[in-house]
């Protein structure tokens, strides 16, 4: 796993990118501690790196699956007010966010 | 363009993304149906409430393999749903259930029908699976967030670039639309939304074999529009190219009031999907029996019915392709077709007295013209020379209005041929006696007037004679002497 | 008697509330005393349902009265607030879920509904059920009712402490990594995860799917079973859950562990344990032994590599199921001009700081140039690990290890150390990625009156034999239950 020249793993820069990416605002503060705490994080995951799983393939899930599709049936009633009880903001039974630019 | 054309070279591959004609959504119990006031086909699923997880409509995985097969795809046994990742008020979950590295239907071409029969060919890269997003509102002051087609069922279709001209993208989309259609996969509906296309536009010098870089041209409703789009895309590259500027990868929007693509302002930030599996759907298992069951049942294909036009029916390629453009006519032409000879005439027909029918009446097929078996009675009587074929093209005119059968309209019209040897025969005696100069005439030469005693005879006759039994008499008649 | 009924065991209410010794009202009435009582102390309970739960009790009673009710018509739970509830709010213990009201219950709440269970209320977890303590709750830590300078455990510390605190005779909880079995040993109850598979999650909020289960909370591993026959069977809602015949847990309960095969992973019992803990784990295996199970030593060699795959594979999952909470259709609005700020600045401080630091990380794990290295590596880790328990259990019938390294740690102590408070998971977290059925029952006490919790561990679908298996040592009486400190 890459690190940089000074042995980092992350840096402030990829912080302040997963982020946005992940749409979390953070305070300055926060972005320092968050920067150590992932730092310790990816440290302590590089230990993976001791095992060699090259012939090994993932496993994404667990269990056994049910009844894994449904038939093309129309089953739910049409109940728009429920759907928008917990909305913030509405008009017109829609949600309403701030003007979106493309 | 025409010294930038023998410049340069466009490359074009376009993505498609068509509505599968489900009656649910993919992953919920809610209507798929189009048009329904806002949030009304919405359940804590599709509109990605906490804890709520997706259960797959078997439906959509029939389809899909449907048109995969008809594009000569080859069907994944296993493939998985994954998550893309990113923020949109339309995408409720803040990911899309799509399928990225083991798509359901992988290769694979359409064949686009040539002008002179020679088809080519384009190449799929894959054809997958996912669900459709909301769709959002402007208004002045903010936007608004519809969750009706959230969770829709989508095939995604993307070709290789193997396309050269604005045309040859038009042609692809409507081999492909009818495709959809012929198999009931999708109403390709494009106003509506059901069938949505976008263009990766790029343009190179000709014989470069490196692709230059491409732009993504998004936001055309219609075939005409993707045609427009792509042309003034490639004369834009070119211009800036031609101006030594280099070309940004970037999206645009079709600007159909304007005629030009500009580029996105909300795409600032730099998109990392993050694709990971799906834990919450199993792996989509496809048995070689479902594979073969829905292969027996495949419709035919317009491909296939273009050549058992021209190999069977003896049809020109032109007609072939006119009459298989869409499904609806092609089940029309062919429900003509029983009890009839003469298959050219049902096609000559079908192209201009029904699309003409059609056209006028801007009505559905169905609705504008009157059940096939009618018009093949009609034409039946042309072929048994009981009508002309300018009383059967009468006759079809009022029953498009009428709705009456091809029987009862020819009687009320008074339509019926004479064909009644003895009394053709009677009044070409008649006019042989009245006309004794002409006659004369003729039989010292004058051929042309042949046609003269045929008016007469039909005038005679109140112009419901059989003009071939007129003929045939006159002929005898006159010849015997 | 009605004073007292909430210190009964399901098993024991059953027979009361049939017997009409004991009316549903009057045992809701008297949990409902309870958890009045105690809550100031302990904040088991998130938002409590009076009104509700003695509305479900009377509609009970009738049902009750009418001589065919279900096995939990009347029986009071408390429901971990990570349970969609119809009409009563579900915040996962974050301020981003305040006010959040569900239309829709989860499967396992429409069953129990539907058998005419009573719902006390929605009980305090970690937020999002990021946690081994319940300290990251929006809504303030859960004390242990054993110690209350001490952690309920997490992530469904709330329910494990309210079955403790006998607020309730069973309770809810879910389990991603240990959160059902870390907080019954660190409260000294009983709590079960079953086969990943087993219960539906449909309506259970998302943490990380892949490893999400439900399992309940009892005072007694008959009660357990109990609980866990209702909660289990295929539900069209979920393609994820199995459609495998449920069988009647309480019926396996024989008391008999004659040539029970017990493996004992020579990984598990490591430097850095309480020693007391080992103690009470040998103590226990060799009350197996003496009750006719034979003890094999087995491996789990991938152990270590555990917590690493673990933190890679939840965050990850998580940063994209948490990736709804947007401020659009529900949950907490942070007002901006454009959308990008709304979303950040909902989420920045809708979020407590455990949710950001795991979304953080799940998201560099499957970025552009890191998924390779880090989600999907973790994911091969996962086969190895899964691979470990398949060979043991060619050896073996049950496992048996301790629930955690330690007894419940002091509130705070952990907290400025995620690190520290994610190794507390270290012997529960293989569980969840080999997808396996575990349990935690009380085995003992520390020095400071501490419980300490024995894990059986069965192979997928065995839940039979870890019940009966802690039913037997339970009935032998080698452990006795101490009274709390509330």
């Amino acid at each position: 796993m890459a690190t940089d020249k000074r042995g980092n793993k992350i840096n402030l820069e990829q912080v302040r990118h997963i982020a946005l990416l992940a749409r979390l605002e953070l305070t300055a503060e926060e972005e320092q501690r968050m920067l150590g705490d992932l730092e310790e994080m990816l440290e302590y995951v590089d230990k993976l790196n001791q095992l060699d799983t090259g012939a090994v393939e993932p496993t994404a899930q667990v269990g056994e699956i049910g009844a894994a599709m449904r038939e093309d049936t129309v089953t739910n009633r049409e109940d728009p007010a429920s759907i928008l009880a917990n909305a913030p903001a509405a008009r017109e039974q829609m949600f309403k966010v701030p003007k979106i630019i493309e | 363009m025409s010294a930038h054309e023998e410049k340069y070279e466009a490359v074009i591959g376009l993505e498609v993304h068509a509505q599968l004609l489900t009656a649910s959504k993919i992953f919920c119990g809610c209507s798929a149906q189009f048009g329904a006031p806002p949030n009304t086909h919405v359940c804590p699923v599709c509109s990605g409430m906490p804890g709520v997880l997706p259960v797959f409509n078997r439906k959509a995985l029939e389809l899909a393999i449907r048109l995969g097969l008809a594009a000569h795809c080859r069907i994944a046994p296993r493939s998985i749903f994954e998550r893309k990742n990113y923020f949109y008020p339309d995408l409720p979950k803040g990911y899309q259930i799509s399928q990225y590295q083991t798509p359901l239907c992988a290769g694979g071409y359409i064949e686009l029908p040539g002008e002179n029969g020679d088809a080519a060919r384009v190449r799929l890269v894959r054809i997958h699976l996912e669900e459709d997003a909301g769709k959002n509102i402007h208004a002045p002051d903010c936007s608004l967030i519809d969750f009706n087609r959230s969770g829709v069922p989508l095939v995604e279709i993307v070709s290789e670039p193997d396309i050269r001209t604005p045309q040859q993208a038009g042609a692809y989309l409507r081999e492909l639309r009818s495709m959809v259609r012929y198999l009931d996969v999708s109403d390709g509906n494009m106003e509506e939304g059901s069938f949505r296309c976008d263009a990766n536009v790029s343009v190179r010098p000709r014989g470069a074999a490196a692709l230059g870089v491409k732009t993504e041209v998004k936001n055309m409703n219609s075939f005409r529009h993707v045609e427009h789009a792509i042309a003034y895309e490639i004369e834009r590259q070119i211009e800036l190219l031609e101006a030594g500027e280099r070309i940004m990868q970037e999206t645009r929007l079709w600007d159909p009031d304007r005629g030009v693509t500009r580029s996105m302002r909300s795409k600032e930030y730099a998109h990392d999907y993050r694709y990971f599996p799906e834990p919450d759907l199993p792996p989509l298992i496809v048995t070689p029996d479902l594979v073969e069951q829905i292969r027996t049942e495949m419709p035919e294909l317009p491909a296939a019915r273009r050549a058992r036009y021209t190999a069977e029916l003896g049809l020109t390629p032109y007609e072939a392709d006119v009459l298989t453009q869409e499904r609806e006519l092609s089940d029309y032409f062919e429900a003509l077709l029983p009890g009839l000879d003469n298959r050219k005439t049902a096609a000559n027909w079908v192209m201009t007295e029904v699309l003409r029918a059609v056209n006028e009446s801007g009505r559905p097929l169905a609705e504008a013209v009157p059940a096939p078996a009618e018009v093949g009675a009609l034409l039946k009587m042309v072929e048994d020379a009981a009508i002309s074929l300018n009383a059967a093209k009468a006759a079809f005119a009022a029953m498009c209005k009428s709705g009456k059968g091809a029987q009862a309209t020819v009687a009320e019209l008074g339509l019926l041929q004479v064909s009644d040897e003895a009394a053709i025969t009677a009044a070409c005696e008649q006019v042989i006696a009245a006309e004794a100069d002409k006659v004369a005439e003729y039989r010292a030469g004058r051929d042309k007037l042949f046609g003269f005693f045929v008016g007469q005879v039909m005038k005679a006759m109140g112009g419901k004679a059989n003009p071939k039994i007129i003929n045939e008499v006159l002929r005898r008649k006159l010849a015997a002497n | 008697m009605t004073t007292d009924a909430c210190k009964l065991t399901i098993a024991q209410a059953q027979h009361l509330l049939r017997s009409r010794e004991l009316s549903a009202t009057e045992l809701t009435r008297a949990c409902l005393d309870r958890i009045s009582a105690v809550e100031p102390r302990l904040n088991a309970f998130i938002t409590i349902c009076h009104e509700q739960a003695l509305a479900q009790a009377r509609d009970a009673e009738r049902r009750l009265a009418q001589g065919d009710a279900p096995a939990l018509c009347g029986i009071p739970l408390a429901i971990k607030d990570i349970y969609a509830t119809r009409g009563v709010r579900t915040t996962c213990a974050s301020k981003i879920l305040e006010n959040f009201v569900p239309p829709y219950d989860a499967t396992v709440i429409a069953r129990l509904r539907a058998e005419g269970a009573v719902f006390l209320g929605k009980a305090n977890l970690d937020e999002f059920a990021m946690g081994s303590s319940t300290e990251n709750s929006a809504f303030g830590p859960t004390r242990n009712p054993c110690d209350l300078q001490r952690v309920a455990g997490g992530s469904s510390g709330g329910s494990a402490a309210a079955v403790a605190a006998d607020e309730c005779l069973g309770a809810l909880g879910t389990d991603t990594g240990g959160s059902i079995r870390e907080p019954a040993a660190f409260c000294g109850v009983v709590g079960i995860k079953p086969t990943y598979s087993r219960v539906s999650r449909f309506g259970i909020i998302a943490y990380a799917s892949s490893l999400d289960q439900v399992g309940p909370f009892a005072k007694t591993v008959r009660d357990a079973a109990i609980l866990l026959r209702s909660l289990a069977g295929a539900d069209p809602a979920d393609s994820t859950c199995s459609t495998r015949p449920v069988p009647d847990y309480e019926r396996a309960l024989n008391g008999e562990v004659k040539g029970l095969r017990i493996g004992v992973p020579k990984e598990y019992f490591v430097e850095g344990m309480q020693p007391e803990v080992e103690g009470a784990v040998r103590a226990a295996l060799r009350h197996y032994e003496s009750m006719g199970a034979t003890t094999v030593e087995v491996s789990l060699p991938h152990t270590d590599y555990a917590i690493a795959a673990y933190y890679l594979i939840a965050t990850a999952e998580a940063s994209a199921n948490l990736e709804r909470y947007d401020g659009i259709r529900y949950g907490l609005r942070v007002e901006a001009d454009n959308l990008t700020d709304l979303y950040r600045r909902s989420r920045g401080r809708g979020f407590g700081a455990e949710v950001k630091r795991r979304i953080m990380l799940g998201t560099f794990a499957l970025s552009t140039g890191y998924y390779d290295a880090y989600y999907l590596k973790a994911q091969k880790v996962r086969t190895l690990i899964k691979r470990d328990f398949d060979q043991a259990f060619a050896r073996c019938d049950l496992i048996v290890t301790p629930t955690a390294p330690t007894t419940a740690f002091r509130l705070g102590e952990k907290m400025s150390d995620p690190l520290q408070m994610y190794l507390s998971d270290i012997f529960t977290i293989s569980v969840n990625l080999a997808g396996l059925p575990g349990m935690a029952l009380p085995c003992g006490y520390d020095r400071q009156g501490m419980p300490i919790g024995l894990q059986l561990i069965g192979p997928a679908f065995g839940e039979e034999t870890v019940l009966r298996a802690g039913d037997a040592y339970e009935r032998s009486g080698a452990v006795t239950r101490r009274p709390t400190v509330v």
